[in-house]
């Protein structure tokens, strides 16, 4: 399977957090799934006509395009015109470019959250009128109608992220390969189930903290983020934490909040990232799936519940308690 | 004469376009376009100021850290916080595995590949250039890649994930790392030296790191280094690209006992002087922005939608003192004061740039385990928490792997009203000034080599190249 992929209106994060694959490497992986690059932006040799060359040749149909990879959102501005990015050396904008390429791949993939949905660089205002291929935010049509498919007959497949995990990549891309991704495979928002399916929360370090609503009040403390420091790993959709990032690392493990970048319209909090929003001093926002009444009992009883260890260590920089040590009855 | 249009260029971070007129074979005319527009410093206004800390990593995905430092740093001095000493080193350290790993990356992905092409194709070294360098398949690739993804292990631990962390906070970082940790992060840094001795230098970096000269540079002959240098020498990459001989640093990783590399000026015609960062003004006259040239602080982004000429690029032109000045690893250590990288800038083309990123990672390599030793896990990694005050303003000025990054952040009612960037290849890739003086690039590219039929010449590609841009930090 060849794979044309482009790079729009984005940082090229996704590229980069690609090459953190390990075992096998990204290239290895891609390489033994028959995948192989007809371009990449940061990784091919051909440049300047060349390129222009592939180009030409898959718009003539002379070269058939099996997957459309497209990293960062496209800009619509200034006024519809797109010319916010130009493809350089070609005079064509990126905007028109994706508009006549999608209908020619078999597949065509958003990596990252802002081809997917719009992402970061459709922040505050969106100066640029960025939009996700597939959708515009949390809403169906983007740069492609919502009645869109690939030559395949998916629509846009969403591997959103920001960046996206490098095994969200490839494990996508070689399921691609084998034939093996289907509608039933994506979730709602187009993103593939197989990490959609499980929550920021599933696996997070901080578990124990969250049981019992032991929470850091400031950077640096190692209690839960979801009561004051603005996490929301436990509406995230995401198995960051249960395969962890370059080679074991995830936000919550590191210190700082979850601030749901796979989800649509996660650059518009409306609130600062790093403070959870309450009303009456009770959060805002609930964990996926919990009913609200429950959620205050079953949090004031196990925050009254608290050990002394979890309460002392939750707001502390490092463990400073710790778990009390059974003996065995003789 | 003929004109040329360059472009879509590849193996630079984003988007690049390259304008050249040619007479007799060389280029007698260069102009640089940076054809994409986010204005990430507008979404910015009206926001939370701690925002910037999530939102301007994003800008880049391969300088990421080097925002994130420089967000960090900017927002402190608004708030009037500094980080804890240990916060600094761990900050450091997560800041330099970026660069590091930033300038493998460049060396092996981005710079060489160029020479695999067929067009080298009767030269001594090109079998050698293509097993080790052909794009995605050769060895040296795919080691480098390895290796790097070894390193982020550390971004890991400390960070959580690289690109994009929250970690690096204006009191310090947000993980306390314990003993234990700090072994692992120990391990990993050795790894990594490792493979910089036996692949990329063939030696100790120390034995590079004290090379004094650039004859004794050319008789290296160990790894893809010396790979590179024969390839230097055979195409007199030395010559190729020349600079104007003015460099500008704002000082990298910062500690308690001062930046580990100092800021500062050094010109080839006046030697080395202090930076004052209150000589820089921002110049919009072939930029696609509206508004006076400014300085950062007061500066704004105001996009001209309609692209009028003359201007032909959204980047804007930095200047300091009225100079374009060239910014990047060699910059910073010739401003260090290394007598190789001193040496090299007497030509100053591509072989100055990328051997100074070379010298600059063999030193780095050194920075790291010494930053990672001196970990004092007993520490405290993170200030007292502090308020963000309801007005105010600060600068953060940083090196990302590239060159100088600024931060200027203005607070009004306890939002952003103002933020301006000014990222490395804004200084390296810059258009012309109102006294039309071409940018870094655009002065290099001058006298560049072009032979009949080459629609993308070679020579231009080194030399873009060899400044390692990053379009995507320039247009933000």
């Amino acid at each position: 399977m060849n794979i044309l992929w482009l790079q729009a209106s984005g940082c090229g994060g996704c590229t980069m957090s690609l090459l953190c694959a390990e075992a096998p490497g990204a290239f290895e992986a891609l390489e033994a799934a028959g995948l192989r690059f007809l371009w990449h932006p940061a990784l091919s040799l051909a440049t300047g006509a060349e390129v222009r060359a592939i180009l030409r040749r898959i718009d003539s149909g002379e070269v058939a395009l099996d997957v459309l990879c497209v990293e960062g959102a496209i800009a619509r501005g200034p006024r519809g015109s797109g010319r916010f990015q130009m493809l350089s050396g070609v005079g064509v904008s990126m905007l028109d470019a994706v508009r006549r390429l999608a209908p020619l791949a078999g597949h065509v993939v958003a990596v990252g959250s802002c081809a997917a949905f719009g992402g970061m660089t459709s922040a505050g205002g969106n100066p640029s009128d960025a939009v996700g291929l597939h959708y515009e935010g949390a809403h169906p049509g983007g740069v492609l109608p919502p009645e869109f498919r690939g030559r395949a007959g998916l629509g846009v497949i969403n591997i959103a992220g920001c960046p996206t995990h490098p095994g969200w990549v490839t494990e996508t891309l070689m399921l691609l390969a084998a034939g093996a991704l289907t509608a039933e495979g994506l979730d709602r928002l187009g993103r593939p189930r197989f990490y959609a399916d499980h929550l920021v929360h599933h696996g997070c370090p901080k578990n124990e903290y969250y049981e019992y609503k032991a929470s850091a009040r400031a950077p640096g403390e190692i209690g839960c983020m979801m009561e004051h420091m603005g996490c929301i790993g436990t509406q995230a959709v995401g198995d960051c934490n249960i395969r962890p990032w370059n080679g074991g690392g995830s936000c919550t493990s590191a210190g700082y909040a979850c601030i749901n970048c796979t989800a649509p319209e996660f650059e518009e909090p409306r609130h600062p990232y790093t403070e959870t929003p309450k009303v009456g001093g009770i959060p805002v926002g609930l964990p996926s799936d919990m009913p609200k009444a429950w959620f205050m009992a079953l949090a004031s009883l196990s925050k009254a519940a608290t050990p002394d260890r979890i309460r002392k260590n939750a707001i502390a920089d490092r463990i400073e308690v710790p778990p009390t040590l059974r003996t065995p009855k003789r | 004469m003929t004109r040329l249009v360059v472009g879509p260029f590849n193996r630079v971070e984003g988007d690049l376009e390259v304008h050249l007129e040619i007479a007799e074979g060389k280029v007698t005319l260069a102009r640089v376009n940076a054809p994409l527009y986010r204005g990430f410093e507008r979404m910015l206004e009206g926001r939370d100021p701690r925002d910037a800390l999530t939102i301007t990593p994003r800008i880049c995905g391969i300088c990421s850290i080097s925002q994130s430092v420089a967000a960090a740093r900017a927002l402190g001095a608004a708030m009037g916080v500094a980080p804890t000493p240990e916060g600094a080193r761990v900050a450091a350290l997560i800041h330099a595995i970026e660069n590091a790993a930033d300038h493998v990356a460049h060396f092996n992905l981005f710079f060489m590949p160029d020479f695999t092409r067929p067009g080298y194709a009767r030269r001594g070294w090109h079998a050698r250039a293509v097993d080790r360098f052909t794009a995605i398949e050769g060895s040296a690739q795919r080691e480098a890649v390895a290796a790097r993804a070894a390193l982020m292990h550390v971004l890991g631990q400390l960070a959580g994930k690289w690109p994009h962390t929250l970690a690096v906070q204006p009191g310090g970082v947000t993980r306390a790392p314990g003993p234990a940790e700090k072994m692992r992060i120990l391990a990993s840094l050795r790894g990594f030296r490792r493979y910089l001795e036996k692949v990329v230098f063939g030696a100790p970096v120390e034995d590079f790191v004290a090379l004094g000269a650039e004859s004794a540079l050319m008789r290296w002959g160990k790894g893809d280094a010396g790979l590179f240098l024969e390839i230097a020498a055979d195409l007199d990459l030395a010559a190729m690209g020349r600079g104007a001989g003015r460099y500008l640093a704002f000082g990298a990783y910062p500690l308690a006992t001062g930046p580990a590399f100092p800021a500062g000026v050094w010109e080839k015609t006046g030697g080395p002087r202090a930076l004052d960062p209150a000589g820089i003004r921002e110049d919009l006259a072939y930029s696609w922005m509206m508004g006076a040239a400014s300085h950062p602080s007061t500066g704004q982004t105001l996009p001209d939608e309609d692209m009028r000429g003359p201007a032909y690029s959204w980047c804007k032109a930095p200047r300091l003192e009225g100079q374009p000045m060239e910014v990047g690893a060699i910059a910073r250590q010739v401003i260090a004061g290394h007598p190789l990288a001193r040496d090299l800038a007497r030509q100053g083309g591509v072989l100055a740039r990328v051997a100074g990123r070379l010298l600059e990672l063999a030193r780095t390599q050194i920075l790291m385990e010494r930053l990672a030793t001196d970990i004092d896990t007993s520490a405290r990694f993170m200030a007292a928490p502090v308020a963000v005050p309801d007005a105010g303003s600060g600068a953060g000025l940083v090196e990302a792997a590239r060159g100088a990054l600024g931060h200027w952040l203005t607070i009004r009612k306890g939002v952003i009203a103002n933020y301006q960037i000014v990222a490395p290849t804004t200084w390296n890739f810059s258009p012309r000034d109102a006294a039309g003086v071409p940018g870094p690039l655009e002065a290099a590219l001058l006298g560049a080599q072009v032979w009949p039929d080459e629609p993308t010449p070679l020579s231009v590609q080194h030399i873009v190249r060899s400044f390692d841009p990053c379009m995507v930090c320039t247009v933000h």
